[in-house]
């Protein structure tokens, strides 16, 4: 399928960024004329995704986020977070629901599984040192499209 | 942003705005600060006014659970939006938490 729009951001790893990204997707995917839930849902889980790069991939030392986000004509949207950051050794283990590296933080090891149930699709490609790239799709409704370049 | 009220040993917080974890880090440190100084013996997250929740709402709340629960008190939650009570769902909060009405 081929996209119609595309977005490309890098935002520095701080914690202030997570509100940032959130409205940075929600108005991109405006013209997509989503549903107040599917804008939730997607919010919370790229919330999910970046809060994880900055905590996780990057142990809060800073370092730079990657948004991109793309959409067809259909109203499939496409969404990554990426981070050059830490990498994930067993990305299996790290989507199970309750898992945590961060114990004595009050993480709740469910940031996966919230991407999960919110998002079509949830794909990792991660590997020690290597940093974090996470995929989500989610098709949207599709009678909404602009037809116009 | 975090308003509080504490009466007859219950601490009520109201939460309002978007509770990430950007958010969670600055409540947490406030809600501890005041459950040590009210010692107050139940806690109780007002959430009617929140609009916006991620997984670190519930590391805030669970985290907070725990340290109620090490004083001998409790934790409960009131007003959840539906999708908020989705994630709560999802992560069997209500097992450790009461729902108030
Ligand atoms: N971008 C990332 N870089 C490195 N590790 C990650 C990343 N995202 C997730 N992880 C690992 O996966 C675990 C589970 O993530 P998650 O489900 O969001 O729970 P939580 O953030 O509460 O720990 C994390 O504790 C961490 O070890
Ligand atoms: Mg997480």
């Amino acid at each position: 399928m081929s996209n119609i729009n595309e977005m490309r951001l890098e935002f520095t790893a701080r914690s202030e960024n997570e509100a940032f990204a959130r409205l940075a997707i929600s108005g991109f995917m405006l013209p997509l004329d989503p549903t107040m839930e599917q804008l939730a849902d997607v919010k919370t889980a790229v919330s999910e995704a970046v809060t994880n790069a900055i905590i996780h991939g990057y142990g809060g030392r800073g370092g730079m986020v990657g948004l991109r986000a793309a959409y067809g004509s259909e109203g499939d949207l496409e969404i990554e977070i990426i981070d050059q950051g830490r990498g994930i050794d067993d990305v299996q283990r790290a989507r199970q629901p309750f898992f945590t590296t961060c114990k004595g933080e009050d993480r709740s090891g469910m940031g996966f599984t919230v991407m999960e149930s919110f998002m079509d699709d949830v794909e990792v490609k991660s590997a020690p040192g290597k940093g974090t790239t996470v995929i989500m799709t989610k098709q949207l409704r599709d009678d909404a499209i602009p037809h116009e370049a | 942003m975090l308003c509080y009220e504490n009466r007859k040993n219950t601490l009520t917080v109201r939460l309002t705005g978007e509770l990430d974890h950007s958010a969670a880090t600055s409540i947490r440190r406030e809600l501890d600060a005041l459950i040590m100084q009210t010692g107050a013996k139940k806690l109780v997250f007002d959430l009617k006014a929140l609009d916006f929740m991620d997984s670190s709402g519930i590391g805030l709340i669970i985290g907070r659970y725990k340290l109620m629960a090490q004083r001998g008190g409790s934790v409960a939650v009131r007003g959840p939006g539906a999708r908020i009570d989705k994630i709560f769902r999802m992560a069997g909060l209500y097992q450790l938490v009461e729902r108030m009405a």
